[in-house]
């Protein structure tokens, strides 16, 4: 019975998952995977633009090689079948053919590499962040600090299937996301607690591993308000899959507001503390 | 060949054949540890595929609980990765073909140290025992690339762990002897006048294989024996609490993990070389632009390890190298698909089963390597790091291009080694069944890796159902596949008919093709002269 339920997701998916709103700051668009979706992820940041462009490119040109070579093997299966070629040539040497087919692969090669490296020195890391954000693994949640808007710690942790709420994504839905203001440089600052995990948010474009006894730097944008989602993705055990990342970009105005909540609840949770301990 | 080996040949009662225990347990001839190579290839594969068919079945739709749960998915992900490539591949590919066909094509009575190669076999049995007492432990939930500290004694206390790193260590000593034997065999017991630049592109092959492992498998052993200390006795090489670093086990592990990919798959390229030239009935195109692609192919093997590492915080700069050392190897690996191609060009093309086997290679191939130099740019990396798009890369180029090559030396050399012919109708059916079946496993795994699925989940976001289910289909035929394939083999095996010295005729041009088939169980008693 779950086997036809399922087939009935598979095949419905495009339609069921635009007929649910998103329940939680509605507003905006929503960065996610598709049913279906045969390429990469929408971009919603100017790093997953640079990469889809670059990737646009060297998909065109592998697709180009590939068809080329099926085609000869095609050409070569028919044109010189035994029973249409009966006596084979000997040839075995072509100099002119030989240096061919290793300077021109060098060249596309070339026309690949540049806009590559001009793609991995812009990733790397922004000059001049207009915040920070550390990200912290931990089996199996994420913890994202906010060192210069109140030192305060949100804990994000995946919903289970019983608590989802109409319009939640499974295994994508967190209970308190990251929020972003939108159009903001925000320098991304990973480490972790106790095994590797990875920091990877498609939509924008950003991966990186959360390593135990480093700090990794990188950076992201997101150019428009909305929700986006992203997934642990690197093997961290026995709740891998379980992870997953929710990021609110919102407006300036907005995130204020947000991080001045947050610093207060911070606050008082860090006053209430001892209370809570005595009680217990 | 003389008359008197043919002699013997036929006469089986006089070929001095040793009793059972002492052929098959104790053997030293290099035929007989060839062929228990691939019969243990058979079975590692066979345990490494159900694996796979579980994870498929698992994957087919979202919120399964075919597997009860991560841990023990993690296991399952593992040991189907080690398997497949210490206990299926490499014993098929080096132990197995290598062992068959090196002494038989240079004119060599047998490897040079042949009580060095009976334990270099008797090494992965008890390898593949403790690797499957890691499996039903569910305490080798690391990933095959088993970084830690999630593979470190906090994580993953068990004892499974460490019999799966023992097993890595036998694994290894049994690849570094077996390799030390090969390197020996093929410098020093050449027929006279076969030089370097005579000998077969498949002795070549095997000869680079070795070196890469030689250099290779050693580093891996000082990472493991590193983790296992780690583990076991208080050292912390990887534990950053103690001043270790994870990302160096990374760099130890892939400066071993990257040769190794090509220590799969240039055996192949042997094969797959001799399979076209003979059913081309054409000499190889380009002999010495094959030779040293292959040369070059293993040195830069070796310094582009880091580009598995894009995201584990390396150094721009670094990362830039790595990438740049990465898309060289496209130019070789085309030479020599493109002198693939002009070997069949112009040739009499015979689309027997070991040349439609040698034609998919060249197309899963194309394909797996292509999507190589999307991974190989770390700007685009960055979002397929980790994600099925890599999954379908590396089955592509290993899964189906280094499978390929298995099965075309099979139906190649089967003839040869035993004797008996396959049935070529379902030779075929094996062909084309396995083709639509990995296919449809590993092409729509592009998508979902595009799409942001990452590896190694055993549950996914229902974004990802539709071709989760499509690939799970694919699975299915392709287990169905190796059914077909074990048929095969029971019908080659039982039937009655024997094949003659050199059954594919003209095209048939190397040494092994003078021997009967099957050859006699001591060759070369007197040395063969190579003009």
């Amino acid at each position: 019975m779950r086997i036809l339920k399922w087939l009935r997701t598979i095949a419905a998916g495009g339609i069921l998952s635009l007929s649910l709103v998103p329940y939680a700051l509605a507003q905006g668009v929503v960065g996610k995977p598709q049913p279906w979706e045969m390429g990469m992820q929408r971009s919603f940041s100017p790093i997953k633009d640079r990469i889809i462009e670059l990737h646009d490119l060297v998909l065109a040109i592998i697709t180009v090689i590939t068809l080329f070579v099926a085609a000869l093997l095609v050409w070569v299966m028919v044109r010189y079948n035994s029973k249409r070629n009966p006596t084979p040539s000997q040839t075995s040497h072509n100099t002119v053919l030989e240096i061919a087919w290793t300077v021109v692969p060098v060249l596309i090669l070339v026309i690949i590499a540049i806009p590559s490296f001009r793609l991995i020195y812009y990733q790397d890391r922004t000059p001049n962040p207009d915040m920070t954000i550390k990200v912290t693994g931990h089996q199996w949640y994420w913890t994202y600090s906010y060192p210069d808007q109140g030192n305060f710690d949100v804990d994000s942790h995946y919903i289970d299937d019983a608590d989802l709420k109409p319009g939640q994504l499974r295994l994508l839905a967190v209970d308190s996301p990251m929020v972003i203001p939108v159009g903001k440089k925000v320098r991304i600052l990973t480490t972790s607690t106790d095994v590797i995990h990875s920091f990877f948010v498609p939509s924008f474009g950003v991966q990186r591993y959360a390593i135990p006894g480093r700090t990794i730097e990188t950076w992201l944008e997101a150019d428009k308000i909305g929700t986006f989602y992203g997934e642990c993705n690197q093997i961290c055990g026995q709740n891998h899959s379980r992870m997953p990342i929710e990021i609110h970009a919102v407006s300036e105005r907005d995130f204020k507001a947000w991080a001045a909540q947050e610093k207060k609840a911070a606050a008082s949770a860090s006053v209430a503390q001892p209370a809570k301990l005595a009680a217990r | 060949m003389d008359a008197t080996s043919e002699a013997h040949a036929h006469d089986h009662g006089h070929d001095h054949k040793p009793g059972f225990v002492t052929r098959w347990l104790f053997s030293t001839n290099h035929k007989d540890i060839g062929t228990l190579y691939l019969c243990f290839a058979v079975i590692g594969g066979l345990v490494g595929g159900i694996l796979s068919e579980i994870m498929r079945a698992q994957l087919q739709f979202p919120n399964n609980h075919i597997v009860s749960n991560g841990q023990e998915w993690n296991t399952i992900i593992t040991t189907h990765g080690l398997l497949m490539i210490f206990f299926s591949v490499m014993p098929a590919l080096i132990g197995g073909f290598g062992n068959w066909f090196i002494p038989l094509m240079i004119g060599a009575p047998d490897m040079a140290f042949p009580r060095l190669n009976n334990i270099s076999f008797w090494l992965l049995p008890p390898a593949f025992v403790l690797i499957c007492i890691g499996l039903l432990m569910g305490e080798s939930g690391s990933g095959w690339t088993l970084y830690p500290p999630l593979s470190s004694s906090i994580y993953e206390p068990g004892m499974g762990m460490d019999c799966t790193l023992f097993a890595l260590h036998l694994a290894g000593i049994s690849s570094l002897l077996g390799a030390m034997n090969f390197i020996v065999t093929i410098f020093n017991m050449r027929a006279p006048g076969m030089t370097l630049h005579k000998m077969p592109l498949f002795v070549w092959s095997e000869l680079v294989t070795a070196f890469l492992l030689l250099l290779a498998v050693p580093v891996l052993a000082g990472a493991i024996t590193m983790l296992i200390c780690d583990r076991n006795f208080g050292t912390a090489f990887f534990d950053p609490q103690g001043g270790g670093d994870p990302v160096l086990f990374q760099h130890l592990f892939w400066f071993f993990g990257h040769p190794e990919v090509y220590i799969m798959i240039l055996p192949g390229f042997g094969i797959i070389s001799h399979v076209i030239s003979t059913f081309s009935k054409k000499p190889i195109f380009g002999y010495l632009g094959m030779v040293y692609a292959m040369v070059a192919i293993g040195v830069v093997g070796f310094v582009v390890w880091a580009h598995h590492m894009f995201i584990s915080g390396i150094d721009v700069n670094t990362r830039a190298y790595f990438m740049a050392a990465t898309l060289v190897i496209a130019v070789p690996t085309g030479v020599k698909v493109f002198s693939w191609i002009a070997t069949m060009w112009g040739g009499s093309v015979e689309l027997k089963t070991p040349l439609l086997w040698a034609i998919g290679f060249l197309f899963v191939f194309t394909i797996g390597g292509v999507t190589g130099v999307v991974c190989a740019n770390a700007g685009i990396d960055q979002v397929i790091h980790n994600t099925y798009y890599v999954v379908a890369h590396f089955h592509y180029v290993l899964s189906l291009g280094a499978v390929f090559s298995i099965f075309a030396g099979f139906y190649y050399w089967i003839g040869k080694m035993s004797g008996h012919q396959y049935p070529e109708y379902w030779g075929k059916v094996h062909f084309w069944l396995t083709f639509i079946g990995v296919n449809l496993t590993f092409f729509p795994q592009h998508f979902l890796g595009l799409s942001g699925m990452p590896r190694r989940y055993p549950d996914y976001p229902n974004a990802f159902a539709g071709w989760n289910f499509v690939s799970s289909l694919g699975a299915y035929i392709g287990g169905i596949a190796f059914l077909v394939f074990l048929y095969v083999v029971y019908r080659t095996f039982t039937s009655k008919e024997h094949v003659a010295d050199n059954y594919w005729g003209e095209g048939a041009t190397t040494l092994e093709w003078m021997q009967t088939s099957p050859p006699a169980f001591h060759t070369y008693m007197e040395l063969p002269r190579v003009s």
